[in-house]
């Protein structure tokens, strides 16, 4: 295969950059050693459009952030992710945390981030947030911070690419990467690969990617993968505070949150374990308790026993002693740009690389012109967002949508073979729960994992060993009853 | 959008609903629909293919379909309509339910409607089994949806958490199927499954049982597709994990048998008050709901033992519909009863002394496994009836009458029990 342009890594970085590139005339692949998109670090985070007021000013992290937020408040309309600007409090009570509340307040002022007021006593922070622990004296308002599916914006990003002419691979793993006079030869699981151009956005292995193009890997960087768990609660309590609720800020990161999702829940973590590995997202009994106990600074009366729905954990990728994103072409090797080191906000930042990555290709001399019939491509609204007459006009059109699957979540057999079909297909069982939220509810696909088990069988016609829970190989059944071989 | 009325609307076709629909039939209500997501009728016994079903009921051992299809039969000889395929979205205390199947968005009406929705299984996060993302982590109903219905084996080595019935009648099916089971573990110090059970689907079988015990890590093969590892860790008086106390078994799948919650988010939409006890609605000796003229039976009302308590709930709320829908509302006074010593739950937990015939059952379950023990009715401070008791364990549902002459003056009632 020959291509001007290779993306490797499909993640949150990987979709914005096909995005991006998909608007110009210039052949591009992103491929993805998974068997979907954003399967590491992107579909395992707070799901947080930050506002901006965290990254130092005049660095890149405080310009993507700033950018991204505003991106994301302009594509929610045009690609239908289900995203929601709640904004946030940094909450404190101490002296110590008031003094870093006002650097934050100054430091966002500074970023030029809209929407920051001070919040000075209890009763001014109760009234805007009436469940949080009494103790609660201070705090920093920010209206833009907002609340996200980070898989659905990936999909929509990664939909609207492949709609305008980006090739995606998955199952792709890229083995080596050979750099010939004007061009790299990459060796993967799914063939070789000739371009002219290398996106690095690799996450947590993009050192790994790195190093392959490097003599010297010293050269490179170090990816530190932070592991963070968490706790999604039911959705009787996902109104119990309507802002996302950052504590004061340390050096591990900005703390245990306790925020509503955009599907109606109540997320609360992370905690920050560096004793992890790259590919480690369990969860762990001290962890959780950490979670729990820390959460209680914020809201005190969490009843985590009667509504945990999951707990889950996910790595962010973290570069030693570098508080900045590296976004830029490698100085060593010309033509390979390395997108890397994107801890948070690298959500929220995502679209806004996307569009700096095209300064950086015009910057090196590469002209691109721009398509004539770039089309956004729109999510489906998920069914328990319409009213009767949509869902009764949908039936109309095809009887599968009265075909309820999913209970909890109220997700139509229509939905799920729709999402079989997609440009991207979702082809395992979580493929179609990121795509149309079937057993992200209370019963965590109990009751409707074996229903989805035998629509992907029969649309896709798949062997029983051949479909997945998730990642390639995670077998759901094992094999056929003895009655019926 | 299609639009209907009924005099009597039943959410849910298992158990419960069928034998609502036969009892209020037969007490004369004619217009009586049905509404089941499936598309037959019978509701979780439908997956229930081992025997033990009915031995109260028909005095004969059938299996759950076989029970199922008991009552479909006398079910067919009434005009009650059945509307499958429908899933209900949403009810209110008006009475007022949608509901969706492949004609379209339906908008039906009842003069009285009976919840009988079911339960649901708790999941690997409702009880936070720390560990690995794999797959291999399964809900036991689940696994035998898999196994019964569509004829898949969900794992080869299999660890089972919870000695719940579900648990161990999986653990029986899997190994007829040629999957071997490692162990059965539960945190409690003693069985949560009926006796009947540990005999016939764990002893019969030499699969070991581990009581105290509870799963404490997962661990993922080293493609972190599918379980690996399953260890398990003794836990103190209070379940917490002892340390150093670790024992590991090499498997592929954890089964969860951990625990029945009855699936309200209907009820809670109409506005209908629950029992946090029980999770069910709270409901008076009639079964009726906080919402006047909305009934509850079967699993949704309190999780039951046997199939066959829960048909009988399902005609005692069957006839009260009925009286509902002839009589309408009779105001009278409830007196709440009060949950006593050892008790995990009282069902109903409302009496209403006037609306008693000649007496009303009292469910309940005791909180842990007593000997030698007495099951007191206390009226108005005074026991008026005593039972002795040789054993009462947690996983066996028990009931008391409480007389209409008992509730002459009664001001309050509570029940307990204690040992002798």
């Amino acid at each position: 295969m020959k291509t001007d342009l290779v993306i490797i890594g499909a993640g949150i970085i990987g979709v914005s950059l096909a995005f991006e590139l998909s608007k110009y005339n210039i052949k591009v692949i992103l491929v993805d050693k998974e068997n979907d998109i954003a399967m590491q670090t992107t579909k395992a985070n707070s799901g947080i459009v930050h506002g901006g007021y965290d990254p130092k000013p005049n660095t890149l992290m405080a310009k993507m952030n700033v950018e991204g937020n505003r991106i994301i408040k302009s594509l929610h309309k045009k690609l239908n992710f289900n995203y929601k600007e709640t904004g946030a409090l940094i909450i404190g009570s101490t002296d110590e945390e008031k003094e870093i509340i006002n650097k934050l307040y100054k430091q966002g002022l500074e970023n030029k981030v809209p929407g920051l007021s001070l919040l000075k006593n209890k009763k001014e922070v109760h009234q805007v947030e009436p469940n949080l622990n009494k103790e609660i004296s201070y705090a920093l308002y920010s209206q833009t911070t907002g609340i996200i599916s980070p898989w659905e914006l990936a999909l929509a990003l990664a939909y609207t690419a492949v709609s305008n002419g980006v090739k995606f691979i998955n199952n792709c793993k890229v083995e080596k990467i050979e750099k010939n006079k004007d061009k790299f030869i990459l060796s993967t699981t799914k063939g070789e690969i000739e371009a002219k151009y290398i996106f690095n956005a690799a996450g947590l292995y993009s050192d790994d990617i790195y190093n392959m193009v490097l003599d010297n890997p010293s050269d490179g960087f170090k990816i530190t993968p932070i592991k963070g768990e968490y706790y999604l609660l039911d959705k009787f309590l996902g109104s119990l505070v309507n802002k996302v609720i950052f504590q004061t800020p340390s050096s591990l990161g900005k703390g245990v949150l306790v925020s509503p999702t955009v599907h109606g829940n109540l997320l609360v973590g992370p905690n920050a374990s560096f004793d992890t590995s790259k590919d480690d997202v369990s969860t762990t009994i001290d962890g959780l308790k950490y979670v729990v106990s820390a959460s209680k600074k914020s809201v005190d009366n969490i009843n985590f026993f009667t509504s945990n729905i999951r707990n889950f954990s996910g790595n962010r990728a973290t570069i030693k002693g570098v508080d900045d994103f590296i976004l830029e072409e490698s100085k060593i090797v010309p033509h390979f740009y390395n997108f890397a080191g994107i801890k948070s906000p690298g959500l929220t930042s995502g679209p806004a690389i996307g569009k700096y990555s095209i300064s950086l290709l015009k910057k090196s001399g590469l002209s691109l012109t721009k398509k004539e019939n770039f089309i956004y491509h729109k999510l489906p609204t998920f069914f328990s967002h319409l009213n009767d007459n949509e869902i009764e006009s949908l039936i109309k059109k095809n009887k599968k949508y009265g075909n309820i699957i999913c209970r909890c979540e109220l997700v139509s057999e229509g939905e799920i073979v729709d999402s079989i079909h997609e440009v991207i297909p979702a082809t395992t069982i979580d493929g179609v729960k990121r795509r149309t939220n079937a057993g992200m509810g209370r019963c965590q696909g109990s009751f409707c994992g074996p229903r989805v088990f035998e629509i992907l069988k029969n649309e896709l016609h798949l062997d029983i060993d051949s479909i997945y829970q998730d990642k390639g190989n995670s077998n759901v059944v094992v094999s056929y009853t003895k009655g019926n071989k | 959008m299609n639009k209907e009325k009924h005099d009597l609307i039943i959410i849910g076709g298992g158990p419960a609903g069928i034998a609502a629909a036969i009892s209020a039939n037969k007490a004369g209500i004619k217009d009586i629909l049905i509404i089941e997501r499936d598309n037959i009728l019978g509701g979780i016994l439908n997956q229930c293919i081992h025997n033990g079903f009915g031995l109260h009921r028909f005095k004969e051992e059938l299996t759950g379909p076989e029970y199922a299809g008991r009552y479909v039969e006398l079910l067919k000889e009434t005009k009650v309509k059945v509307l499958s395929n429908t899933m209900v979205t949403s009810l209110n205390a008006k009475k007022e339910i949608t509901a969706i199947n492949s004609k379209g968005v339906n908008h039906l009406l009842g003069k009285a409607i009976i919840l009988a929705m079911g339960c649901r299984e708790r999941s690997r996060g409702a009880i936070s089994i720390p560990g690995d993302r794999v797959a291999g982590v399964i809900t036991a109903g689940a696994a035998q949806r898999y196994c019964n219905i569509d004829g898949y084996l969900v794992g080869k080595k299999v660890v089972i958490l919870g000695s719940g019935d579900i648990g161990l009648i999986t653990a029986r099916r899997l190994t007829l199927e040629g999957a071997k089971v490692l162990a059965v573990v539960e945190i409690c110090p003693y069985s949560n499954g009926l006796n009947r059970n540990i005999v016939q689907c764990l002893n019969d079988f030499d699969i070991p049982l581990y009581l105290s015990h509870t799963v404490s890590n997962i661990k993922a093969n080293k493609n972190h597709t599918r379980v690996e590892e399953v260890i398990i860790s003794k836990v103190d008086e209070n379940k917490n994990i002892i340390p150093n106390t670790e024992i590991s078994f090499k498997c592929d799948t954890l089964l969860l048998s951990v625990g029945l919650i009855p699936e309200n988010e209907l009820s809670i939409k109409a506005g209908i008050i629950l029992d946090p006890r029980t999770k069910g609605a709270l409901v008076s000796n009639n079964l009726e709901t906080s919402v006047e003229g909305i009934f509850a039976c079967g699993n949704v009302l309190q999780v039951h033992d046997l199939v066959d308590n829960v048909s009988l709930e399902g005609e005692r709320a069957g006839i009260s519909a009925a009286n509902y829908i002839k009589e309408g509302n009779k105001k009278s006074k409830g007196i709440k009863l009060e949950v006593g010593e050892n008790l995990l739950y009282l069902c109903p937990q409302i009496i209403k002394p006037s609306s008693v015939v000649d007496s009303t059952p009292i469910f309940f379950r005791v909180k842990k496994p007593l000997d030698n023990c007495k099951i007191n009715i206390i009226i108005n401070n005074e026991i008026v009836s005593s039972i002795n008791k040789i054993k009462l364990i947690p996983s066996e549902m028990q009931s008391v009458n409480i007389r209409k002459d008992m509730l002459k003056g009664a001001k309050n009632i509570k029940i307990e029990v204690i040992k002798k």
